[in-house]
Parts: structure tokens; C-alpha cells; sequence
């Protein structure tokens, strides 16, 4: 391993003393993650940790071409600090979190402003930004959407048609999360962690029990780290799928809409095989999974799977091999490379703008130790190349569960964990469907979370939304929107 | 050519949609549980191992009374089930868990053991509603499953829209609200105003624990605890989220468009 950093390295659901944590006056600990971040790694989270009085920021750096992650952070302080936002915009809202929740000013943010925090019966959303000009025209958009679905706001400044700017504004989700995790963890802090956002209940419930297993100093058994693999592959199709099936939709090509509605159901009740819910919730549990999947089970899984995979192939298909869909699919809401790395998207998104970064092959952990897995790549940074990164992983992940679903495991599904060890920082990553689910835990002298930080990668991928409507007619954005498919309430918590 | 082609594949795809109501519905998954059943005179003396297990504090036994299990609250986990030496509260496998009214959720008192299905609306909201029923849904902090399987109603194997039942963009075309997640803070105003735009007369459903009493996340400062506290609510769907099933039955339910079996409108 070549890599040098003054950071301290942590691998993947490991863990480390807190006192080993590197720190660092806050002017330094910006200047060295702004060095660390421009010969090309990555800003996992970035977020403040009480002490007394005063906060110390932490840093968790993802190195994904060494397949190392790293922390460092800083001393105890109030007031500001000099902002990372001002070279590196993958850190903006980062930094107008840490300013949200603890009141630390990074000196020369360009647009600090609230995340999430609620103001009375509505988000502090404060101004918006406003382009200026005769033609111009403002187009305001939610909190509540036309169709089933989560909310949020968006404002628009246009010219005619084009979106000169997209303000995306958050936060009427929130349910108050991370703040009761302090102390915790609570008798519902596992439901909690599993509808953080209730279509990534595996990832998320995944990353909090590695957390607590690795507090513990022990992992999973085998058999319940391959459940958990299993359990998350089919989290991805179900979501995937729906994903192609609503992007068919906006286009008005309803044969791939129709049966991909279906088949997204066929996936969520193959969760409901493993474990009576559709969602997964109740499956992964800290020390193991709640439920086995005994080989007749396996076989039964493995023949309706089979099915809807070739199902889901066809439906595909239809929707590549329509000229008129691929036409309006090409070159709209474009992010390119450079700026998807500019911003720190990740997940599908990131990889349909032609960066390599899935935690499963990069940072793996768990059952993907053993049983790896590739990331898939698209060029293009369009809502074809994102439509078609999920086709890919459609794809990969049905050949994933056919080879895995008869791997030799035996061993315990659930064992008893030990409490969580005191004054320790705990990290946990998985590859959720919508990219990198980031989980970091900090223990106070009895073992209690001192403080326990979620980022989910809408966190990271809302801007990219943003970006991709610049130049954009509005009428595009729902199709836009699909091709992004973030979770407001994995962002607002 | 694909247009012909793609239209070959729907052809044969032919009608996924289910036969239910008129025939049977379809399986709940094995390891599901359907509903939960609280007997509280089986309860042993004392015993509370019930209590602490449950995560979102939907079981009480406070000192010299019985137990009482909420299903508003419950997100069926079945930590209870496990834990509980006597057998009192035990899984149904029932799907029907819809009410009109919070307290007929409450399990545990003699007679009260399982809860109190829906009947449904008076005659008057029924002939306007009962065949044509348009829907605003309202997420104020739902997780978006609860969100995902409303949806699910409107795919092609569960055809919603056969039953006049539709959801609409604007709370002006809707007889009623769809509420789901427990009214984050963040979403009280912008809840109260979808509502008072619907005109009247109008209805109200409260689906997913969420909605019913704040499901995972009751007794934080951010949320409200369920959607009664803002909007009056007219029906009730437990689960977390509930299944398709579930929902589909408690809309029905409350429209009167059961087959006499499955309907307890008989009562
Ligand atoms: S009831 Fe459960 S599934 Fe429904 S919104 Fe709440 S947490 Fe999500």
C-alpha cells in the first residue's frame, strides 16, 4: 500500500480508540482534507461532534482506488473556520450541516444556508437564490408532489423553457433522527435505523448493526453476512426496476411502465419470502438475521427469481430497443464526469457520469469480502446512461443471488453481542441501491453513542439533480427527477 | 418493427391483474404474521416481559391493571410474540386490519382481544364515494414505504383504478386525504392546507403506524404523533408499512365494495 496520509486509515466496519483519531486545529484539518480531496479522495462525511462547549469536527475520507478509508479531526473549537465548501463543493452541505447543527461558521461558504432544521410548522428554508432579468420567471414547485411520493421544494429560475438554476430545498421530512441516537442506542433506535429511508431498510440496517457488532469487537456470522449480501441485491433490483419502469412512464411508454410496476413486486415479495416483509424490515438484527433461508426456501427463491429476472430483462429490452425512448432518454440533464466528481456523487449516479466508486468492490465488508463484485460503469452523465447503469446492475445483481444463493455457509444465523466498547469511533459503509450508505458511531466512556452520524447518498446526490436541469427544458424534470430517484427522507432524517 | 414487437410482448403478457376481490386474495407471505391477537387474561401475574421489547411503546401493563397492546403503534415486528411466555399475544395471519376509530386498535381487554374491523361510511358518503373515489395522498414524513405500496395499488396486477379508486395531483379534485408518515413538524402547514383545499365533504385516511400514532418515531420534539392530531381521520391502516393487501382492503372496506364474505358490513 503506497498511500501516505497524515490521516489515520480505518478500514471498512472497523474501529479505533477516539484518542487515536488524529487532531488538529481546525485551519489545519481544512487544509490537509482539501489536500487529501484534490489528489483525489473523497469526502464520506463531514460532521461535528459536541464537547463541553465547543465542537471538533471529524472528517471520513474514502480513498477508493487504494481501498482504504481515513479519519482525522479537529480540536475542540467555536466560532468558524475557514470553509473546504470554497475548494472542494463536495463539502457544501457538509458544511451548512455542521453550521445547522452546531452553529461552527465556515468562513466564506458561498450559499450557507438551513439543510433541514424545522422553523414552527414548515423548514427554515431561508431565501432562495434568484436570477435577475426581464425574461426571467420563477417557477416554484411542492412541498407536495403531483403523485404518490415523498416531499420536498423546488424553484426554478427560467428563461422561457430552460432552467437556468434549480434551488433544491429540504427538510420537511425530518424526524429527528440523528438527535435521539445521543445516548443511544434506545429500544427504537433499530426501527429507526431501518426506515431511515424505507427503501434502503437493508442497507441501513446493515450498516447500524456492523456498527454495533464492531463495537463489540466481533462480526456477523457468516451465514447472516450472506443473508445480509442477499437481502441487499434484491433490495437493489426491486428499486432498480421500479426505477426503469418509472422512467418508461415519464416518457409515456407504458409496456416497460406496466411490467416493471409488477416485477418490482415480484423482488419485494421474494424480501417477504426471506423475512414476511416487503421491505426487509425485522430481517438483519445486530449479532446476525432474524430469519434463515433454509435450502427449500433457497429453491423456491431461486425459481421465482429466475423468473422475474427474465422478466425484467424483456421489459428492459423494450425500452432500449424503442428509438423514440432512447431519443428522449439521450443527452438530457448531462452531468459530466468532472462534475459529478466535483460534487461527490455517488452510487448509480456517480457511475452513470463514468466514475468508478461502489463500496461493494472498493471498500468491501462483510459477506462481499468473500464474494465480490463489479462495479458497473456508463459514460455519458445523461438519464440514458443512468437508466442504463441500473439496467446493468439489474444484470449483475441477478447473476450475483444465482451464484451466491447456494454458497456453503454454515454456521449460527444470530449471536449475542457485547456492549458497545467506550471512547471508540466506528465506521460502517454498504452499497446501498442508491450508492454509499455511510454510517459513523462515537462512544462516550460508558458505551453509549456520543454521537452517531447518517449519511445517506442523497446526501450527496441531490446537487446532482440540480446540476443536471442547468440548459434543461422544465418540462424535463420529472424525467430528470426519475433518473436521479433520491430519498427525502434519507436526506432530512 | 419494435413498436410491432413491443405489442407481441404486452399481448402476451395477457391480464396480470388479480382476482380479488371476487375470488380469493392472494397469500400473505408465510413468515408475514397477518394481524396480532392480545388476550390479557392470560397473562401471568406481574409479568411485563412484554413491555420494554416492544420499540415503539405500544404495550402497556401498568402496576395492577392488564395488558393492552396498541396496533396503531405496533410496527409488527413480533418482538412481543417471542418474548411472551403465555401465548397472550399471538399472530393471526390475518391481512384485514383497518378501523374508523383509534380505540378500536386497543387489544387486550376481554372482547377486545382482536381489532374492530372497519364498517363503512354512512349512506350519503357512500353513494357519492362509494363508486368514484379520488385521493390526494399526503406523505408529512413517511419513509416512502408506505408511499411505495399505495403505489403498488396502482400497477397492473392490483388495478386500483377498477374500483373508481384514483389518486389525484390536486387536493380540488379530491374527496379526501391519503396521509402517510407522521406529520413531521416540517409538513404541519403544508398538511393543513392540502386539507383545507379539499372541498367538502371529505374524508381522511391515515395509513402506516406512522400516521396512526407516530410509528417508530413517536415521542419525538420534530414529529406529530399521528395525523388525528392535526386532521380528523375517518379510517385507520396499521402496519409498517401495511401490505398492498392490507390497504386495498381497508379502502374497500370503507366504500362497502367487499364481496358479503369478506365484509363486515353485516354487523
Ligand atoms: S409506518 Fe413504517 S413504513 Fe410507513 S412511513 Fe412510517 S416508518 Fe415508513
Amino acid at each position: 500500500m503506497s498511500l501516505t496520509t497524515p490521516f489515520k486509515r480505518i478500514a471498512n466496519a472497523a474501529t479505533l480508540p477516539w484518542a487515536d483519531v488524529p487532531a488538529w486545529p481546525a485551519e489545519e484539518l481544512v487544509r490537509a482534507t482539501a489536500s487529501e480531496l484534490s489528489r483525489g479522495a473523497r469526502l464520506s462525511s463531514w460532521f461535528g461532534v459536541p464537547e463541553g462547549d465547543a465542537v471538533c469536527l471529524v472528517a471520513v475520507l474514502a480513498f477508493d482506488s487504494e481501498k482504504t478509508l481515513a479519519v482525522a479531526r479537529s480540536a475542540a473549537f467555536t466560532g468558524s473556520y475557514p470553509s473546504l465548501t470554497v475548494k472542494h463543493p463536495q463539502a457544501h452541505m457538509f458544511e451548512r450541516e455542521v453550521w445547522e447543527q452546531h452553529g461552527l461558521v465556515p468562513e466564506g461558504h458561498p450559499w450557507l444556508k438551513p439543510v433541514r432544521r424545522t422553523n414552527g410548522d414548515a423548514p427554515a428554508n431561508g431565501t432562495f437564490f434568484r436570477v435577475e432579468g426581464p425574461e426571467v420567471h420563477e417557477v416554484a414547485v411542492g412541498p407536495v408532489h403531483a403523485g404518490v411520493i415523498e416531499p420536498g421544494h423546488f424553484r426554478f429560475q427560467c428563461v422561457g423553457e430552460e432552467v437556468m438554476h434549480l434551488e433544491i430545498a429540504l427538510g420537511y421530512q425530518h424526524r429527528g433522527i440523528e438527535a435521539a441516537l445521543t445516548g443511544g442506542p434506545h429500544r427504537a433506535t433499530l426501527i429507526q435505523m431501518e426506515t431511515i429511508a424505507g427503501d434502503t431498510t437493508i442497507a441501513h440496517a446493515t450498516a447500524y448493526a456492523t456498527i454495533l457488532e464492531s463495537l463489540a469487537g466481533t462480526e456477523a456470522p457468516p451465514r447472516a453476512q450472506w443473508l445480509r449480501a442477499i437481502a441487499l441485491e434484491l433490495e437493489r433490483l426491486a428499486n432498480h426496476t421500479g426505477d426503469l419502469g418509472a422512467l418508461a412512464n415519464d416518457v409515456a411508454f407504458i409496456p416497460t411502465s406496466a411490467a416493471c410496476g409488477k416485477i418490482r413486486g415480484d423482488f419485494l415479495n421474494l424480501t417477504a419470502l426471506l423475512c414476511g416483509n416487503r421491505f426487509g424490515r425485522g430481517f438483519v438484527r445486530p449479532g446476525g438475521c432474524r430469519f434463515d433461508l433454509e435450502p427449500e426456501r433457497a429453491q423456491r427463491f431461486l425459481d421465482r427469481l429466475k423468473t422475474a429476472l427474465v422478466d425484467v430483462a424483456q421489459a428492459a429490452n423494450w425500452l432500449w430497443d424503442s428509438a423514440s425512448v432512447c431519443a428522449r432518454f439521450e443527452n438530457l440533464g448531462v452531468v459530466s464526469m468532472a462534475q459529478a466528481d466535483e460534487v461527490g456523487l455517488v452510487g448509480p449516479s456517480a457511475r452513470a457520469s463514468g466514475l468508478t466508486r461502489d463500496v461493494r468492490a472498493d471498500h468491501p465488508a462483510g459477506w462481499h469480502r468473500q464474494a465480490p463484485t463489479k462495479a458497473a460503469i456508463w459514460p455519458g452523465g445523461d438519464v440514458f446512461a443512468r437508466g442504463h447503469v441500473r439496467a446493468l446492475e439489474i444484470e449483475r445483481s441477478g447473476e450475483f443471488l444465482c451464484q451466491q444463493i447456494f454458497a456453503k455457509t454454515e454456521s449460527e444465523l444470530r449471536v449475542e453481542i457485547a456492549a458497545p466498547a467506550p471512547d471508540t469511533l466506528a465506521i460502517a459503509m454498504v452499497e446501498g441501491w442508491r450508492g454509499e450508505v455511510c454510517h459513523v458511531a462515537i462512544t462516550d466512556a460508558a458505551g453509549r453513542f456520543r454521537r452517531y452520524k447518517i449519511t445517506d447518498p442523497s446526501f450527496h446526490n441531490w446537487t446532482g439533480l440540480a446540476l443536471s436541469l442547468r440548459g434543461t427544458a422544465i418540462s424535463d424534470f420529472p424525467i430528470c427527477n426519475k433518473s436521479f430517484n433520491l430519498s427525502y427522507c434519507g436526506f432530512d432524517l | 418493427m419494435f413498436v410491432h414487437n413491443t405489442l407481441i410482448h404486452r399481448l402476451k403478457r395477457g391480464c396480470e391483474t388479480m382476482a380479488y376481490p371476487k375470488g380469493p386474495p392472494p397469500p400473505l407471505p408465510d413468515r408475514h404474521g397477518g394481524s396480532l391477537k392480545a388476550d390479557a387474561t392470560k397473562c401471568a401475574d406481574g409479568c411485563t416481559a412484554c413491555v420494554p421489547v416492544c420499540p415503539t411503546q405500544a404495550i402497556t401493563r401498568e402496576p395492577g391493571k392488564a395488558m393492552a397492546l396498541d396496533l396503531g403503534r405496533c410496527v409488527f415486528c413480533a418482538a412481543c410474540v417471542d418474548v411472551c411466555p403465555q401465548d397472550a399475544i399471538i399472530q393471526t395471519g390475518d391481512y384485514r386490519m383497518a378501523v374508523r376509530h383509534r380505540e378500536d386498535l386497543v387489544l387486550g381487554d376481554p372482547g377486545k382481544e382482536e381489532l374492530r374491523l372497519a364498517k363503512s361510511l354512512d349512506e350519503k358518503l357512500r353513494k357519492l364515494f362509494g363508486r368514484s373515489l379520488r385521493l390526494r395522498q399526503v406523505s408529512a414524513g413517511g419513509c416512502n414505504a408506505c408511499e411505495a405500496d399505495t403505489n403498488v395499488l396502482g400497477t397492473i396486477g392490483w388495478d386500483l383504478g377498477r374500483f373508481g379508486i384514483q389518486f389525484v395531483a390536486s387536493p380540488r379534485h379530491a374527496d379526501g386525504l391519503f396521509i402517510t408518515g407522521p406529520v413531521s413538524k416540517g409538513m404541519e402547514l403544508a398538511l393543513k392546507k392540502t386539507y383545507d383545499a379539499v372541498p367538502d365533504p371529505k374524508i381522511v385516511i391515515a395509513t402506516g403506524a406512522c400516521a396512526i400514532a407516530g410509528g417508530p418515531f413517536v415521542g419525538h420534539p420534530q414529529i406529530n404523533n399521528g395525523a388525528d392530531s392535526i386532521v380528523p381521520v375517518d379510517l385507520y391502516i396499521p402496519g409498517c408499512p401495511p401490505h398492498p393487501l392490507t390497504i386495498l382492503d381497508g379502502l374497500l372496506r370503507l366504500l362497502d365494495r367487499l364481496e358479503e364474505k369478506n365484509s363486515s358490513q353485516a354487523a
